[in-house]
């Protein structure tokens, strides 16, 4: 470095670091442009070869095709980009779901792996054990075809009678509500109550900051809704929402709303494949507190749900957050594996189109995109969480 | 002198007492320390006792095992040709050696691991016995045999051995892919088409072709993120994004479906190969990851003391700071290997015969059918049986490595 002030002009450029960072980044990006230019050009040539055209006009299409399950009116004669939609909807879904399964879960299973009781912690390793060493889609084929397929058939369908629900190798079916004459003005009450909940959890927030001592927020707020909401149901004329019992007619549930086993495999195994590994997050974060803090609690007289809830949590969810958010984005690319039994997302539909028109790059690349976009908001989020948790740390 | 006066302190300082239980009083404290841990228990107990019953009967008498023992070469090498076996047990011989010399240099001692290790071929043997195999248990007891002559080796002659294992470690993977796929039409190590491997030889081979080649990959990919060089760290930070960001299965079809588009059209690749292309460049990213938080964990004083020394950038990297950062991330590789294994299964989606792939060729065969159970609960336990094995070796080595409390 000193060589380099003294001497600048001794040293010719070849040798020069400056330049030499220069003409590596060069080369480098040179080398990867020549790559990218060999393939594209291979791939243009290749496909005019072959008479494929690129190009996205054919998402106008026909897509001629039915989709077994779809949370929006779909029909073959509709477009190709609607089936995508159809399926990226179905991903959405069952990777929801399968989120809130697999944190109910996970917590449930990290916590008894910490449990005092012999019994209750191994069970719970065995559990983590079993599952963090098999593949997902083994699995996943092992839950399908032993479980959901050999559910009894419709007619002598398990049931858990008191909740009209119904276990069949046609499907799941759960009583659900069709939207009445008042539904819509039901959801603006909803909405009145959204707002009035904020405005509580506000004013309580407020009052917490001035007095020091934070009322319960997460009770008091979602109380107001809930309430909003109940007195909206009983003062319109009539109930915004009808019960729909699903009944068995013929070979067939009708009625409620039905849930394949296609899907019932997926998000099944999905959230248990899934809670195996943030059970294991959730004990790490929980043992990273360090066991003074849980001392300190207790000396100054905080009851074993205030030390969980005011000093163990807040400081463990720090720890847990990171990964669990890497997790919840896993179960979402994992939920492509639905192309293995059959249910529509988003990357099964893909496939279904590529086989019937032949747009191999332009599916794949969709589908890309569509992981792509969740991968990125996730690590928005975790950008966002991260500074917020360094506010607090200062 | 100071001998004694160390062994009277030691006398004399007693070690604190420990806790003892009887049996009851064990069952007291971790079973039903308060009420609520009473009811836990009892549940907990009802279901073992419901759990395990019923899977052992199943296991011991409604289950057709037939469908596994009548397959068994079928899932353990797919259509690899009969009379060339003895190539996948040469493979395997030359890997008990290695591991046996290589545990004479720099393990030594015998350990509980080495007892577990040597204890699975005989395991196998008596299964084989058991089960009635013709003649295997005799080729699976020479894997023991040959693994205890390495580690004999090694103890009688370290210093001349110590070089000879290091070569072989690192010559057997080429070896290997050597002896399995052959060359030349005919005659002696005949070329077998790789659309012949199958079952868990190619779910193995897979995985290993996938981290050795992913892992020069992947430290140039971590050194490239961590570089002062903008267009280079972009264009790391964008591959390593993207392939992370997207599922593996998506990779593997634009590997089967696209990869002969971007290719000349005289050029053609085999099925298996792609399927490895695609595990390579998925597991590059998660590696360079993995070796950018090692790199992250070298303190900046050992960058400064190599360029103090004037060793120049390549020099700084190879002998200062990989070293370090490749240790201190052994355990997580370990993981990732672990990780990519059980995602060697996705290539069962594309139409590759892997373990799973096979099987579900076995529950496709009108003779096995609604024998699910059999063969899932098989499939899953090969798997279990490798992943385990591997991360709980990891923990060991974690612990002999000393890099866990990072």
């Amino acid at each position: 470095m000193a060589q380099r002030t003294t001497e600048q002009h001794a040293v010719p450029f070849w040798r020069d670091e400056r330049y030499l960072q220069l003409l590596g980044q060069l080369a480098v990006v040179l080398a990867v442009a020549a790559l990218f230019y060999y393939l594209i050009n291979n791939l243009i040539h290749g496909l005019a070869a072959q008479g494929i055209q690129l190009g996205f006009r054919f998402l106008r299409l026909t897509a001629g095709f039915d989709i077994g399950e779809s949370l929006i009116e779909y029909s073959r004669s509709d477009t190709v980009l609607r089936a995508l939609y159809v399926g990226f909807l179905n991903t959405l879904l069952v990777a929801f779901l399968g989120i809130i399964f697999a944190t109910i879960l996970g917590i449930v299973v990290g916590v008894a792996r910490l449990s005092k009781n012999w019994l209750i912690n191994k069970i719970a390793a065995v559990y983590v054990e079993f599952l963090r060493n098999i593949p997902l889609l083994v699995f996943l084929f092992f839950v399908y075809t032993v479980i959901f397929l050999k559910l009894p058939r419709t007619d002598n369908a398990l049931s858990i009678s008191f909740l009209k629900i119904y276990f069949s190798n046609r499907g799941i079916f759960i009583p659900w509500g069709i939207p009445g004459e008042t539904f819509g003005s039901w959801l603006v009450i909803l909405l009145v109550g959204l707002i009035l909940a904020i405005v509580v959890g506000l004013i309580l927030y407020r009052q917490g900051q001035r007095t020091g001592r934070m009322p319960l927020i997460g009770f008091w707020a979602p109380l107001t809704f809930v309430v909003v909401g109940l007195i909206g149901w009983i003062a319109l004329p009539s109930a915004p929402l009808i019960k729909d019992v699903p009944v068995l007619q013929g070979r067939n549930f009708v009625g409620g709303r039905g849930f394949s086993p296609e899907f019932g495999a997926m998000l099944f195994s999905l959230a248990v494949y899934t809670s195996a590994f943030i059970a294991e997050i959730v004990r790490a974060g929980i043992l990273a507190v360090s066991k003074g803090q849980r001392e300190a609690a207790t000396a100054l007289g905080l009851s074993p749900f205030l030390t969980l809830r005011l000093v163990i949590f807040p400081q463990a969810l720090r720890v847990i957050v990171p990964p669990l958010t890497s997790q919840y984005l896993n179960l979402t690319k994992n939920s492509s594996l639905a192309v293995a039994v059959g249910y529509p997302d988003v990357f099964a539909v893909a496939n279904t189109i590529l086989n019937q028109t032949g747009r191999a790059v332009e599916m794949i690349g969709i589908t890309m995109i569509v992981y792509l976009t969740f991968s990125l908001l996730t690590s928005l989020f975790m950008n966002w969480y991260n500074a917020r948790i360094r506010l607090v740390e200062r | 002198m100071t001998s004694t006066t160390l062994t009277t302190g030691k006398q004399e300082i007693l070690p604190p007492p420990t806790e003892r239980y009887t049996v009851l009083g064990w069952i007291r404290k971790n079973l039903f320390g308060s009420w609520f841990d009473g009811i836990l228990t009892i549940v907990g107990l009802a279901f073992i006792i419901y759990a395990g019953v019923g899977s052992l009967r199943w296991a011991f008498t409604s289950a057709r095992w037939s469908v596994i023992t009548d397959n068994f070469a079928l899932f353990m090498k797919g259509q690899y040709p009969l009379e060339q076996v003895w190539r996948l047990w040469v493979g395997l011989y030359l890997l008990a050696f290695v591991v046996g010399l290589l545990w004479g240099v720099f393990v030594r001692q015998r350990s509980f691991t080495a007892w577990v290790l040597l204890g699975a071929p005989v395991l196998f043997a008596l299964i084989v016995l058991i089960i009635g195999g013709s003649g295997g248990w005799l080729s699976l007891l020479l894997v023991d045999v040959l693994a205890v002559a390495g580690w004999a080796l090694a103890r009688w002659q370290p210093q001349r051995t110590r070089r000879a294992a290091i070569t072989l470690l690192i010559l057997y993977f080429p070896l290997l892919i050597l002896i399995i796929r052959g060359f030349g039409a005919e005659g002696f190590l005949s070329l077998v088409p790789t659309n012949l491997w199958g079952g868990l030889l190619l779910s193995l081979l897979i995985a290993v072709v996938g981290i050795v080649f992913s892992f020069p990959f992947g430290v140039l990919l971590a050194l490239g993120r961590q570089s002062q060089l903008r267009a280079v760290k972009t264009l790391c930070v964008i591959y390593i994004e993207f392939i992370r960001g997207v599922p593996l299965i998506t990779l593997l079809f634009m590997g089967q479906v696209m990869l002969p588009f971007f290719l000349p059209s005289n050029v053609v690749i085999d099925r298996v190969i792609r399927a490895m292309v695609a595990v390579i460049l998925f597991a590059a990213a998660y590696l360079a990851e993995n070796v950018r938080g090692g790199l992250q964990a070298i303190p900046k004083g050992q960058y400064e003391a190599a360029d103090a020394i004037g060793l120049n950038g390549f020099q700084k990297m190879t002998y200062i700071i990989l070293p370090q950062a490749l240790r201190a991330v052994i355990p997580v590789l370990v993981g990732q290997f672990i990780g990519l294994f059980k995602d060697t299964s996705l290539v069962a989606l594309v139409g590759l015969l892997d373990l799973l792939g096979i099987a579900r060729g076995v529950l496709a065969n009108p003779n096995y059918i609604g024998r699910q159970i059999e063969v899932y609960v098989f499939v899953a336990l090969v798997y279990w049986v490798f992943s385990y094995s591997m991360s709980y070796g990891s923990r060991r080595l974690e612990v002999a490595l000393g890099v866990g409390e990072r």
